[in-house]
């Protein structure tokens, strides 16, 4: 009998322990005395540099980085809220909703200006726009579209050109599309039109912005539009045909969040690695490959919408607000 | 002396009436301040003797009319009150002297010689006897002419005896006159002032002679 | 003495002090009212908002329900959450839901039932803090379709506890404002109110001994009947005063004439007889006459020295000539004993002081000194400055050693005063005179022999 709980448990934990990481990397010495285990959307190359540094000053920590999809983490994150310790994610309505739901700690001493914290619980530290990204053969014959109308015009102009090569988020499959998307609407009426003249000229839809950033940079496709800007630049260095253009009409612009899980066993610790990732990113060092763009003041950015971080965001992850947009947005894009 | 007594009370008018009359002063006696007035207007009196409480009102208005005369005859006053209930000084009103009853009449004595030595006026004639002469309002005893110093007592006892030459004075009797009442003396205290008396009269034509077992007398030699 | 002096009076309370502490008292209770009164009503204000909103929220949710080719399609908008943001970052949750079926929001809601077009509001507590929930419904007709939607939402209350605290704060700042207002009016108020009073106190208190006249300085009404009691106990008073001393004076008129009578026959009846035992007899009679007249006379000057030394009729004196004129009317008694009176004195010896009681100080002194001198001896009467002092100095026997410092106390007489009149009184009479004029009566045996009594002011 104590065999097989043993067996069950041992069972148990495998499962836990065999769900499908996109990637996993331990940080600090293998025997330090406390394990933080982050939870996280940011592929890892773009905090390594900040952990390496947090465990430099810690040296009895050790922070266990797990990388997945928004959706997959937020999932994760509801079956097993003691099992991680930090969760950041791209996706801000979700860790808004994971805040609202009591999932995270308010550090009440964790300094940060309003507009880029709720609760003292969900902390935003960084500000990414999202981007029209263009192959540069494009640009052959066209001036580079510095607004959506520009983008619209550039679309009629060429409608043989481009059919079934420009490409967006599948909001269906995406959550920071839907975000994107949501929020492009809400802003301007030029969105329906863009979506409309995209889905005329036969939209491909992606699911996440790497896979379309590269098809970017292999010609398949020659314009993508909100495409996530940190990523694309980040491409950008390596792929010199891709041109990334943050429109300048408007720019929807997302923060990546951090919270600490209120079931954590290392609450203190959870803490000074938000403190130390908000000032990293604050301040980064420029040695450092790729980087996140940091969160500006709110002077710096007239023209960037931030999403702001409100509980009203989780109107998106309501189902009939999703089931009504989406119907809406299909019959847009997918003619 | 002539005195006008102004009291209220018949009782003690007539007492003080009848001890004056006993040292030889004459009295008239009025009862009421018109009658005061009336007395002092028409006849002539050496001193007044005023009770400040009449029926008829204030010993004080009486004085007021009297020094409204212009009269110089002196007053005093008798009063029942004390000083410091009073709060008046009855000098300022005019009176030369107050006594308060009862009063002993030696001190009026001594006080009428007092005011009237003050005044310089009095109808009393100097008494002489051989060549020994008395002044009693001054006080004054001279021998052939020339002014002996007596003391208070000697010279109230001089005044008993020449006022009544060849009376013999028992040494009772002058005790009662030398000493106040709260003096518990022995008769034999006399024999001293009549030993100093003796001796200022020793180069006059007078003597005190003693007569045994009756007293003393006033004699010439 | 002393207490009569300082006015002694029995109270209770103080008028200042009740007035002040129920002014004051009042003023807490009403701070405390204002701020349980502001406090609520703002905590009504607060939750009325709070509801307001949250029907807004739920109002623009229902609003954005409608029947299209007989399904139900509900877009929130936007704006349906984003009225619910708050300063402090409030949570809120809600659900939709269909004739009592799930459609949206958190399934796990508690979900009341309410008539269409009615708002219902309840209170309740989820994860630690307060939180305020909103339910309402539509009805939504379309076709064949009949449906009611029903929606709840609700919302933490950590704004609305901040909001609170912040008009507590603020309400407990008012309540305090008010006191500390109320706490200086009642103080002026007091002040004012106490004035009247402490000003006819005063003005009571300044008069002089004598001055028995009514209060005629207005009051307030409200003291009226008090100053009126006051002006006809004056008046009583006075009144009983005047007569009391009449009365004293008639009554020394009274005794001391008949007394008077009786001495004068007395002596004239002395003159008259010579049996030794009735002359003793009458000597006894003269004796005890004048022992009760002196004192009756010096139990009176007592009583009015002692009713007058709160209320002297202080008066600048040449206090030479004031002794002068005493010692020429007290020479004549010292004469008869062949006692000197010498005086010795400055011109012009000044002092602040009650002529008459000074005076009589002075002839209780010197009688007392003309009662034990012997005969042919000196009194010598000094009148001294800086201080000032008068001395009177006798060659008699002295003051009994052992009684010297009691001496002065009322009817104590010397050990040695065998045969001679007096109530005992004068030194005390004296000792009353100096006291009320600031001074002191010092008794003295002096090394060359007889009495000292230095009278100082």
């Amino acid at each position: 009998m104590r065999y097989f709980i043993t067996l069950i448990l041992a069972l148990y934990s495998s499962l836990a322990q065999a769900q499908n990481w996109e990637d996993q990397h331990y940080f600090g010495r293998p025997n330090a005395a406390e394990t933080l285990r982050v939870l996280s959307s940011t592929d890892t190359a773009y905090v390594s540099g900040m952990i390496d540094g947090f465990v430099a000053e810690n040296p009895d920590l050790g922070v266990e980085y797990l990388v997945t999809g928004t959706q997959n983490l937020n999932r994760v994150m509801r079956e097993n809220p003691g099992r991680y310790d930090l969760v950041i994610s791209s996706a801000m309505d979700l860790q808004i909703k994971l805040v609202n739901d009591g999932f995270a700690t308010q550090l009440k001493d964790v300094a940060s200006p309003d507009w880029t914290h709720w609760r003292s619980s969900l902390f935003g530290f960084t500000a990414e726009p999202a981007a029209i990204v263009l192959h540069k053969s494009v640009l052959a014959n066209h001036s580079a579209p510095e607004t959506r109308q520009d983008l619209i015009r550039l679309l009629r102009a060429e409608p043989e050109l481009f059919r079934n090569r420009v490409a967006t988020y599948d909001i269906r499959s995406s959550g920071l599309g839907y975000l994107f998307a949501a929020q492009d609407a809400r802003t301007s009426e030029t969105y329906w039109r863009l979506s409309e003249v995209m889905g005329g000229l036969g939209t491909r839809l992606y699911c996440c912005s790497g896979t379309m950033i590269d098809a970017v940079a292999r010609g398949e496709i020659l314009v993508a539009y909100n495409v996530l800007g940190s990523y694309a630049a980040a491409q950008a260095q390596d792929h010199p045909q891709i041109e990334v253009i943050v429109p300048s009409d408007f720019s929807t612009t997302m923060m990546r969040t951090v919270l600490v899980s209120r079931q954590s066993d290392n609450q203190l610790s959870a803490r000074n690695f938000v403190a130390f990732m908000l000032d990293h990113f604050a301040s980064p060092t420029s040695a450092e490959t790729p980087q996140l763009p940091q969160l500006l003041s709110r002077e710096g950015q007239e023209n960037r919408q931030v999403i702001p971080l409100e509980p009203a965001l989780m109107i998106y992850l309501d189902r009939l607000k999703r089931q009504a947009f989406t119907r809406e947005w299909e019959s847009a894009v997918i003619q | 002396m002539k005195f006008l007594l102004v009291e209220d009370n018949l009782d003690l008018a007539n007492a003080v009436t009848s001890r004056m009359l006993m040292d030889g002063h004459v009295v008239d006696h009025a009862e009421k301040i018109e009658d005061a007035k009336l007395f002092s207007d028409t006849g002539e009196y050496d001193l007044i003797l005023l009770d400040i409480m009449l029926p008829d009102g204030d010993g004080r208005s009486f004085l007021e009319h009297h020094r409204a005369k212009k009269r110089d005859t002196p007053v005093i006053v008798l009063t029942a009150r004390s000083q410091v209930s009073d709060r008046i000084s009855l000098l300022d009103l005019g009176a030369d002297d107050y006594m308060t009853k009862p009063f002993d009449h030696a001190e009026l004595q001594a006080r009428v010689r007092a005011v009237l030595r003050r005044n310089h006026g009095s109808s009393q004639p100097v008494i002489t006897v051989g060549d020994v002469s008395f002044d009693p309002v001054a006080g004054q005893m001279r021998v052939k002419g020339a002014p002996v110093k007596l003391r208070n007592r000697e010279l109230r006892l001089f005044e008993l005896l020449i006022n009544a030459p060849n009376q013999i004075f028992s040494k009772q009797k002058l005790c009662d006159r030398l000493f106040t009442f709260d003096e518990d003396v022995s008769e034999n205290a006399i024999e001293v002032y009549i030993g100093r008396l003796r001796k200022h009269l020793e180069p006059s034509s007078v003597t005190i002679t003693t007569h045994r077992g009756l007293g003393y007398r006033l004699d010439q030699r | 003495m002393k207490d009569r002096r300082e006015g002694k009076v029995n109270t209770s309370g103080s008028l200042r002090n009740t007035l002040m502490v129920s002014l004051i008292g009042g003023a807490v209770v009403l701070a405390v009212i204002l701020y349980l009164v502001v406090r609520t009503y703002a905590a009504q204000i607060a939750q009325s908002t709070q509801d307001r909103i949250l029907s807004a929220s739920i109002t623009s949710i229902l609003d954005a329900a409608a029947i299209r080719n007989d399904t139900l399609s509900v877009e929130l908008p936007y704006s349906a959450f984003s009225i619910l943001s708050t300063q402090a970052d409030d949570r809120f949750f809600y659900a939709i839901y269909q004739d009592g079926e799930f459609l949206s929001g958190y399934d796990r809601m508690v979900h009341a039932q309410t008539p269409p077009g009615e708002v219902r509001f309840e209170s309740g507590r989820y994860d630690g803090s307060d939180l305020r929930i909103a339910t309402a419904s539509r009805r939504l007709v379309g076709g064949s379709e009949r449906t009611t939607l029903s929606v709840t939402v609700a919302q933490t209350q950590e704004n609305l506890a901040g909001v609170l605290n912040r008009i507590s704060r603020n309400a407990a700042l008012l309540g305090f404002g008010f006191f500390a207002l109320m706490t200086l009016l009642s103080l002026w108020l007091t002040y004012a109110t106490i004035t009247p009073l402490t000003r006819l106190a005063a003005s009571v208190q300044r008069r002089g001994a004598e001055d028995l006249r009514p209060v005629a300085a207005p009051v307030p009404a409200e003291m009226a009947p008090l100053v009126g009691a006051l002006n006809s106990f004056m008046g009583r008073l006075s009144h009983s005063l005047d007569q009391s001393e009449e009365f004293i004076a008639e009554a020394a008129h009274r005794v001391r004439t008949p007394l008077a009578t009786v001495r004068s026959y007395a002596e004239t009846t002395l003159q008259r007889v010579d049996k030794l035992e009735n002359r003793q007899a009458l000597r006894s009679m003269v004796r005890a006459i004048d022992e009760s007249s002196r004192a009756a006379g010096q139990l009176l000057d007592h009583a009015m020295i002692t009713f007058r030394a709160d209320h002297l009729n202080k008066e600048t004196l040449n206090l030479t000539e004031l002794t002068q004129e005493l010692i020429q009317a007290m020479r004549p008694i010292a004469e008869m004993k062949d006692v000197e009176l010498d005086l010795m004195a400055h011109d012009d010896v000044q002092t602040e002081g009650d002529a008459i009681l000074i005076q009589n100080a002075m002839r209780n002194l010197i009688d007392n000194a003309l009662k034990y001198a012997p005969f042919e001896t000196a009194i010598t009467v000094k009148v001294l400055a800086n201080p000032t002092r008068i001395k009177v100095r006798d060659y008699g026997p002295g003051f009994p050693v052992e009684e010297i410092d009691e001496l002065a106390t009322r009817f104590r007489r010397g050990t040695n005063s065998d045969g001679i009149i007096g109530s005992g009184l004068g030194l005390t009479i004296a000792s009353d005179v100096a006291t009320a004029h600031g001074g002191s009566l010092i008794l003295t045996n002096p090394a060359e022999g007889g009495a000292c009594a230095t009278l100082s002011l």
